[in-house]
């Protein structure tokens, strides 16, 4: 449609700048900044020392941290595993109802998502608290002892993990199944196929690309937890994001923040380039063939 | 053919998993228990405590600013990226591309860290500026795209048509763009004043003294354990959202029917 036009280079410079510098001034050098400070020396009280230093990255090598790194990753894993493990059969169910119907069910499953994010977590807290109401039922029907606490353990975490996270796994799920064509499912069952397998061999495939999109959606904040672990966590739970926070908050060490910070983003960006490589540019294929 | 009934059941549970906590937190800011133990009797006195908190209605004075200023900013930058990135087929448009989707693929606390270390070398205070500038940031790509997808269907002929028609651009954006786009900037714009409004951590390592927002705020009163008061702010919120998601959610139900 635009091909038939003679290419103009200057007006497309012009307007594609604002936002391309903008992204580039406070997006992308930024992020470059963090792998430039982890190789300054720290200030003793706090701040970026001149000249360079490999003291930040050696610090990675702190025997505390694979500790961290590895909750970090098997929390992230299992959440993401949960929703997609919760979000298939809910987006199944909506998308098979009836169209009236769906809007509602949808409605339902968004609405608690659109109060803020920390009242989702103040919300559990109040229900974990240790006179909340579900200690204190536990306690009544004597499944809990009165002097542990079901706050500030990992497992808070992870429930509230996907407690956040399960509606934005649910929706590109959703979107995903509200285009797939049912009769197939009918058909691999009339061709003899169990309902499992036709399930797994028919339906999820025909999804994948909502089932990325929700993996992705899920996983990379996951990974980059702080506000919970930081209030229904408590220390025994803490995550790479917690510690990369208090670098910065109660150390004022930037350069090992920094540090801290290129590793997290080079653990995401990693996958995520050797993606983007290897299928480039497949919405805007899409997109030219609906056109 | 019978259907399983395990999906039915896993929704019902999960809708379940999802109000409880929200449920639980509305009770308790009626308790007159003060740390939200168990009932000690129904109560207004959090509610009217609120109304006294001036830090509560100064937090949602900033975030209100905040808000408005970031989703002016990325609403402008993202429709525009999002109608080059639609319009030219290049390799700035290739770099733009993926620039514009690089910030939806890393953790808020990164961009967070990242953008503190930029201001702090800089030499910027922190404060409300720094917060906006920060918003617009991580707003623009939410909204490029959402404006993206609305291009996608959107006819370039039109502009042509107008322009062999005599028409100036002026009068293309007025008369051609805007209507047919609006509804479509519209919903960027709204996602990024939602996500501005809502945005915790990039706020947090953002912002200096007195230019606490909402979210912040909330942080703060969990941590120093005055959940009484802070259940009630959380209930009121709720409230004014869920009645303008139900509202317009009739608008839009009613618009599709017709």
């Amino acid at each position: 449609m635009t091909l038939n036009r003679p290419p103009k280079r200057s007006p497309e410079w012009w307007l594609t700048l604002p936002s391309l510098g903008w992204l580039a001034l406070f997006f992308l050098i930024p992020a470059a900044l963090i792998f430039l400070i982890a190789f300054r020396p720290a200030l003793p009280n706090g701040g970026i020392g001149a000249g360079w230093s490999l003291a930040a990255v050696k610090s990675l090598l702190d025997p505390s941290y694979p500790m961290v790194i590895w909750r970090t990753i098997w929390v992230s894993a299992s959440a993401t595993a949960l929703c997609l493990g919760l979000g298939v059969p809910v987006a199944y169910y909506i998308a098979r109802l009836p169209a009236a119907k769906r809007r509602w069910v949808l409605l339902l499953i968004i609405l608690p998502f659109w109060s803020n994010f920390l009242i989702r977590i103040l919300a559990w807290q109040t229900l974990l608290h240790s006179e909340g109401p579900l200690k204190q039922t536990l306690e009544l029907l004597h499944i809990m002892d009165p002097r542990t606490t079901l706050l500030y353990n990992v497992w808070v975490v992870l429930t509230v993990l996907v407690y956040t996270e399960l509606p934005f796994a649910i929706l590109p799920i959703y979107a995903a199944a509200e285009k797939f064509d049912f009769s197939l499912l009918d058909a691999a069952r009339d061709l003899g196929a169990s309902q499992f397998r036709a399930f797994w061999t028919v339906f999820l495939p025909g999804i994948k690309r909502g089932l990325l999109t929700a993996l992705l959606v899920v996983l990379i904040p996951a990974f980059g937890t702080y506000a919970i672990t930081d209030l229904v966590g408590g220390t025994q739970a803490e995550m790479i994001g917690n510690v990369i926070a208090r670098r910065v908050l109660s150390d004022k060490n930037y350069p090992q923040a920094s540090a801290l910070s290129a590793a997290l983003c080079l653990v995401i960006l990693t996958p995520m380039l050797v993606a983007l490589f290897t299928q480039r540019r497949k919405p805007k294929a899409q997109t030219s063939n609906s056109n | 053919m019978k259907r399983s009934l395990a999906p039915a059941w896993i929704t019902i549970l999960v809708i379940i998993f999802f109000y409880i906590p929200t449920l639980t937190l509305v009770i308790q800011s009626f308790n007159s228990a003060k740390y939200g133990g168990a009932w000690q009797g129904f109560t207004l006195d959090w509610y009217r405590k609120l109304m006294h908190e001036r830090e509560v209605w100064r937090a949602v004075q900033n975030s209100l600013w905040v808000a408005a200023y970031s989703t002016l900013g990325a609403t402008v930058l993202g429709t525009l990226g999002a109608w080059m990135l639609n319009r030219y087929r290049s390799k700035l448009q290739h770099a733009h591309y993926t620039l514009m989707y690089a910030p939806l693929m890393v953790p808020e606390i990164l961009m967070g860290i990242s953008l503190l270390m930029f201001f702090v070398n800089l030499g910027l205070p922190l404060g409300l500026p720094t917060i906006i500038l920060a918003h617009i940031t991580f707003c623009v790509s939410y909204v490029c795209f959402t404006v993206m997808g609305r291009l996608q269907d959107f006819d370039e002929s039109l502009i042509h048509a107008a322009q062999d028609l005599g028409a100036r651009w002026p009068v293309i954006i007025w008369k051609i763009l805007l209507p047919l786009l609006g509804p479509g900037i519209l919903a960027g714009a709204l996602l990024a004043f939602t996500l501005s409004i809502d945005d915790f951590v990039i706020t947090f390592f953002t912002s200096g003294p007195g230019s606490t927002t909402l979210p912040v705020y909330i942080y703060s009163a969990i941590k120093k354990g005055s959940l009484a008061t802070i259940n009630a702010l959380s209930v009121l919120m709720m409230l004014i959202t869920f009645t303008i998601v139900l509202v317009s959610n009739h608008f839009i139900n009613r618009r599709d029917g017709v």
